[in-house]
């Protein structure tokens, strides 16, 4: 048999199905793997903050247990998956890539944790992310920065780069992430993996630390289209926890992929969209030659296939990236407050002050405890929400979603799904953007309208740049509660893509493991 | 002009309760200057469409509309006092320790 890791979730489901494999040998070597991988420490991946090796194995063990009763919940019930720091696990460190949270075991789980251990998969670990997930590069952790496997001196995306590395090193063949306005999707661009954004309130937000609430949406990242289905169907689903939750039934995704890597797409109507297409002079200029010619050419491809491809405008998209740094300041000021340093994390007492009050303990700690990142959006939010600018900044920016809103409900009477770039650029250097702000912001120009809407999104790998040789990344956005068209054009997408290129994208990415280590318990 | 000033930011990190270094308050007014400046197109967007269709564009504060969402109010488990304690960076006789509330007088 080949090596476990190398496998998608489906095949290890297949195996475990079949017998000819136990969910502690994967779990053994993807935690095995994990330890070669992350043996660098912050000079390596860097992809996990803490990993669960004796829990994850127990888990694999009562998983194993399940199938051989009989009684395996889950088509992926032995499949070990790795956890974004962003969710709350009970007995598991959650930090949230932040210092004011560094020790803190959470109390319970999120429902999203809750779905996968009842779905028996085991959980390897918690992935690195940008503080409160703040960021599109894992820099902004307060452990240091994720390191994308295609190149250690480049980035790996964010906010949600330690999920996105940990698969495109073979370290986990499923993860969980949160998308508040790309941080699924972008890192999935710049990685070569896939990832989605489910239909706000399609996954419980029950235990995910908040970022902006009107935003905030969770889903599967995975290295198939297929892996992510499977994955969303466990995440997703109605909870009374979560007031937002959706109480209807999930869409069909995993039946939408197969159906689409078998049958196709022919008279799927499919809309590029001119303000996403970084064109000069339409807003969101400046993409990369690379990104723009493999998504060109997916497109083409599709055309041959049958796909009905036509252009359409969304005008009000050129200002979704200052309505979207307008909202989520606002609302991570607000959902941070929580963070006072008197019921659970971090407590700083000030210098030089003898007997300090609350407030001033408070203050010392946020100042101790929060990033630079997260004090700049903080205070930001803090100013639009003041009196005297509340109407020209927040309000303003509500307005813009409504129009943004108005602009995808024309454009979906049009068209089924509508496609564009997933990021302006493949993986850029460590610290290129570190110190300008509004550059970074700048790469989630393609992926924030879907979020201030609250529709669907996917992004899957669409080639490598000629120039520089990495992954670019195709994203697809649906209509709400049309997240199996996502999974119906992209498996059939991913298909005639994989059969161009004679396997995936990741057969081509560099092995990050020291001195082939990763071979050792990894072959079986 | 700039958009924000030292003092302003001084005072918002007072509000938000973030200890800020001087150093910090002079590049944070530098930076959100910025990003103000480009953040403020949103009410010129705004107002091109509200001239042209010559009524007010409404907020949309959220996704899906959203409606109150209520349970029977029954008695269930929750955390037990040493669950809730567990992260608290001080507790005594099963309660958040925290430091004095009140200014001296």
């Amino acid at each position: 048999m080949s090596e476990l890791i190398r496998r998608s979730a489906a095949e290890l489901a297949e195996l475990l199905t079949a017998g000819d494999v136990s969910s502690v040998e994967i779990t053994t070597a993807h935690l095995d793997r994990i330890a070669a991988v992350e043996a660098s420490g912050r000079a390596g991946v860097h992809a996990f903050l803490h990993v669960a090796r004796d829990q994850a194995l127990a888990e694999a063990a009562a998983a194993d247990q399940a199938r051989a009763d009989g009684a395996a919940p889950s088509a992926l019930t032995g499949v070990p998956i790795a956890v974004k720091d962003v969710m709350t696990t009970a007995g598991l460190p959650t930090t949230c890539g932040s210092r004011i949270l560094q020790s803190w075991v959470p109390p319970y789980d999120a429902t999203v944790v809750r779905r996968l251990r009842d779905a028996r998969l085991p959980i390897l670990g918690k992935t690195n992310m940008d503080e409160f997930a703040m960021g599109s590069s894992t820099e902004h952790s307060a452990f240091g920065p994720t390191r994308n496997p295609w190149d250690l001196n480049r980035i790996p995306g964010g906010s949600g780069g330690g999920s996105a590395a940990a698969l495109a090193a073979f370290e986990a063949p499923l993860a969980t992430g949160t998308d508040t306005g790309g941080s699924i999707r972008q890192p999935a661009a710049v990685t070569g993996t896939v990832g989605v954004k489910p239909t706000y309130g399609a996954v419980s937000r029950y235990g995910l630390v908040a970022l902006a609430s009107s935003l905030d949406q969770a889903g599967p990242c995975a290295r198939t289209v297929l892996d992510a289905a499977l994955l969303h169907e466990v995440m997703a689903g109605h909870d009374p926890m979560d007031s937002t939750s959706l109480a209807g039934p999930v869409p069909p995704v995993v039946a939408a992929a197969r159906a689409g890597a078998s049958e196709g797409i022919a008279r799927v109507r499919m809309g590029v969209v001119r303000e996403l297409h970084g064109d000069p002079g339409e807003g969101g200029g400046g993409y990369q030659a690379g990104v723009r010619a493999r998504f060109d050419e997916a497109v083409e491809l599709l055309v041959k296939e049958g796909v009905e491809v036509v252009e359409v405008s969304c005008p009000s998209f050129t200002a979704a990236l200052a309505a979207y740094y307008l909202i989520l300041p606002s609302e991570a000021s607000s959902n941070l407050a929580k963070f006072d340093a008197m019921r659970y994390g971090l407590r700083v007492l000030p210098d030089e002050v003898a007997d300090p009050t609350a407030e001033q303990v408070m203050a010392a700690t946020r100042a101790a405890g929060f990033g630079d990142e997260v004090k700049r959006r903080i205070i930001l939010g803090t100013y639009a929400l003041s009196s005297g600018y509340y109407d020209a900044y927040y309000g303003s920016a509500q307005k813009v979603r409504t129009l943004i809103q108005r602009d995808f409900a024309a454009a979906f009477e049009q068209v089924d799904v509508l496609v564009s770039p997933t990021a302006p650029t493949t993986a850029f250097p460590l610290g290129d953007k570190l110190d300008d702000p509004l550059a970074m912001y700048l790469n989630d120009v393609a992926t924030i309208p879907a979020n201030l809407a609250g529709i669907p999104g996917m992004s899957l790998p669409s080639g490598l740049a000629d120039e520089d040789g990495l992954p670019t990344g195709f994203q697809i956005l649906a209509p709400a509660q049309a997240d199996d068209r996502l999974y119906r054009v992209g498996a059939a997408l991913e298909a005639l893509l994989t059969r161009q290129w004679g396997g995936s994208i990741l057969d081509h990415v560099p092995d990050p493991a020291r001195d082939g280590a990763d071979l050792q318990g990894a072959a079986r | 002009m700039s958009a924000i000033s030292r003092e302003e930011v001084a005072h918002l990190a007072t509000l938000a309760r973030i200890d800020l270094k001087p150093q910090e308050l002079d590049r944070l007014a530098d930076q959100l200057d910025v990003i103000l400046q480009s953040v403020a197109t949103v009410s010129e967007v705004v107002r091109a469409v509200e001239d042209a269709d010559g009524r007010p564009v409404p907020a949309t504060s959220h996704p899906m509309p959203l409606r109150n969402v209520t349970r029977p109010d029954e008695p269930r488990p929750g955390l037990s006092a040493d669950e809730a304690l567990g992260g608290a960076p001080a507790a005594e006789e099963q309660r958040f320790r925290v430091p004095r509330i009140l200014e001296e007088d």
